[in-house]
């Protein structure tokens, strides 16, 4: 579905110049769920805006089923990291979430019922005639989620998209986005600096290093069943990824990187 | 709050008046040459109902609304046009940094060579006062817009027109709205004074050259009144409409 060849991208040039790609490689199959994970600043927004095709990077390929990305890719949907300027403050919440589907050539009816569809399952069904600008931060987010949701892309990236939600909506939404790729076959990219979140949401994880940031490692999620709050959480296995992907994450640099620990403590 | 606000402002406006009647009355200012308010006030009263200056009132009017929607028209236009040609904006802006500060009235002569029909030619006047806030204001609006917000529309496959006309028109619309209500005092300005240079068949400057060759003070100063008080009126009205037409904007900053 995805792939990503060695990928890097510097901002600016001269003196100024930063690195914060440096050669990232990434192979994504159809339908997966992958969990990207690596420090604060590392680069992880910039890799996900090269996949959308609104960073022109300055080196390497990204190809989504074999076609090289130049431009942005039909069939994809991003949560940005910064919903609240990612929401239209002039339409309704429900018109935010009906907009995207204009581009299905879905009718007004079937734009409303899709819309409406979205917003519930994110817990808001009855803020369609609201304003983002009237909602909290996190209602906010889940609007934006309930807007790609409804779009039903087969490519969805997400730029940390529970990162300001209380802890309940974010296990909410966490088992929201489970169900969702249980019922629609897309392909995720989710990034977190999360570590708990990367293991419990992911089919796999890549993990990032600081930048220029490259793939520090890549494990497969082996835990079975459908996914618990609390039970997966406390599985040997559960707990093993964790730590290991934690040493990845944290390199050498564990002193300069504690808010990477993993913040829901099962020691 | 905005009660107490108004009761104020009439005490001002009230207080005022009656200073300047008081004046007149003591013969510090000869009534002779300043007439006393009490006169001016009853004739602007007279004058809401003086057909002959209500004529006038709507000859003024239509060079303004006239003036105003052809100003606003060619503005935005321009304005959406210039804010999405960034090269073409740099080559502009000289030209328009140099025709910006020639006062209009200062192109009636010319104009009147130009344009045949008196009411034509105030209209252009006009077009070209009234056109400068509501440029620079769309200019200003459009390069205010949030780029995530227009990243936001591209990653849904939308194109180029489609982010122009779903994000960057919307985006801006409250600056245009501003530059509006600027240009629609500046243009009751400017047709006022084109009236009162050129005169012409009709208009509330028109009325007040012909009160003055008649030597009524009093009635200049009622029509005058009257020109402030539509003003105030415009602006008001503009005022609301901006509130509520873009309270989004507001509610966010
Ligand atoms: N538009 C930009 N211009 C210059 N530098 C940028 C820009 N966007 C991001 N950066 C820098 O690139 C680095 C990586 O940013 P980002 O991809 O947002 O990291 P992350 O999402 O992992 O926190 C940061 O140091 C950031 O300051
Ligand atoms: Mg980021």
């Amino acid at each position: 579905m995805l792939d990503v060849i060695n990928l890097s991208h510097t901002y600016g040039a001269g003196p100024q110049a930063h690195q914060a790609l440096g050669g990232v490689n990434l192979h994504v199959a159809e339908g997966q769920l992958v969990s990207v994970v690596g420090p604060s600043g590392c680069g992880k927004s910039t890799l996900l805006r090269s996949i959308a095709g609104l960073v022109r990077p300055t080196g390497g390929r990204i190809l989504i089923r074999g076609a090289q990305v130049d431009g942005v890719p039909d069939d994809l949907a991003v949560v940005f990291q910064d919903y609240s300027r990612s929401l239209f403050p002039w339409m309704s919440v429900g018109e935010n979430v009906e907009l995207p589907l204009q581009r299905r050539g879905l009718d007004r009816t079937a734009r409303r019922a899709a819309a409406a569809e979205a917003l519930d399952a994110v817990g808001l069904g009855n803020a369609a005639a609201k304003f983002p600008w009237e909602l909290s931060g996190g209602m906010q987010q889940r609007v934006s989620i309930a807007r790609a949701l409804a779009y039903r892309p087969s490519l969805l990236l997400m730029d940390e998209p529970f990162g300001s939600v209380d802890a309940q909506t974010r296990e909410d939404l966490e088992d929201l986005i489970l169900a969702v790729r249980g019922h629609h076959r897309m392909t995720i990219v989710l990034i977190t600096h999360d570590i708990d979140e990367s293991v419990y949401v992911g089919d796999r994880v890549v993990a990032l290093t600081k930048a220029p940031a490259r793939v520090a490692g890549d494990l497969q999620v082996d835990l079975p069943g459908p996914r618990d709050q609390i039970a997966t959480r406390e599985l040997p296995g559960f707990v093993h990824l964790r730590a290991e992907i934690g040493r990845l994450v944290r390199g050498k640099h564990a002193d300069l990187l504690p808010n990477l620990l993993p913040n829901r403590s099962v020691h | 709050m905005t009660s107490t606000r108004v009761i104020r402002g009439a005490i001002g406006v009230a207080g005022l008046l009656a200073v300047a009647e008081l004046a007149g009355r003591t013969g510090l200012l000869d009534p002779a040459v300043v007439p006393l308010t009490s006169t001016v006030v009853s004739d602007t009263v007279g004058l809401a109902v003086d057909s002959e200056f209500l004529t006038d009132v709507s000859f003024t009017l239509i060079v303004w609304a006239v003036g105003l929607g052809l100003a606003s028209l060619l503005a935005v236009s321009a304005g959406m046009l210039l804010g999405s040609l960034p090269r073409a904006e740099s080559a502009v802006r000289p030209v328009l940094e140099f025709l910006r500060p020639i006062p209009s009235v200062a192109l009636i002569p010319l104009v009147t060579l130009v344009v045949a029909s008196d009411a034509w030619m105030k209209i252009t006047v006009v077009v070209y006062a009234a056109m400068w806030p509501v440029l620079i204001n769309t200019m200003y609006g459009l390069r205010e817009v949030d780029p995530l917000a227009k990243e936001t529309l591209r990653s849904f496959g939308f194109g180029r027109l489609d982010v122009l006309r779903r994000v960057s028109l919307p985006s801006a619309a409250p600056f245009v709205g501003t530059g509006i209500r600027l240009a629609a005092s500046v243009a009751l300005i400017v047709a006022i004074s084109a009236e009162l240079l050129s005169g012409g068949a009709g208009g509330i400057g028109v009325y007040i050259i012909k009160a003055g060759s008649a030597d009524r003070v009093d009635l200049m100063l009622a029509a005058a009144m009257w020109a402030g008080v539509l003003g105030l009126i415009v602006n008001s009205v503009l005022v609301r409409g901006q509130r509520r037409l873009f309270r989004w904007h507001e509610a966010r900053t």
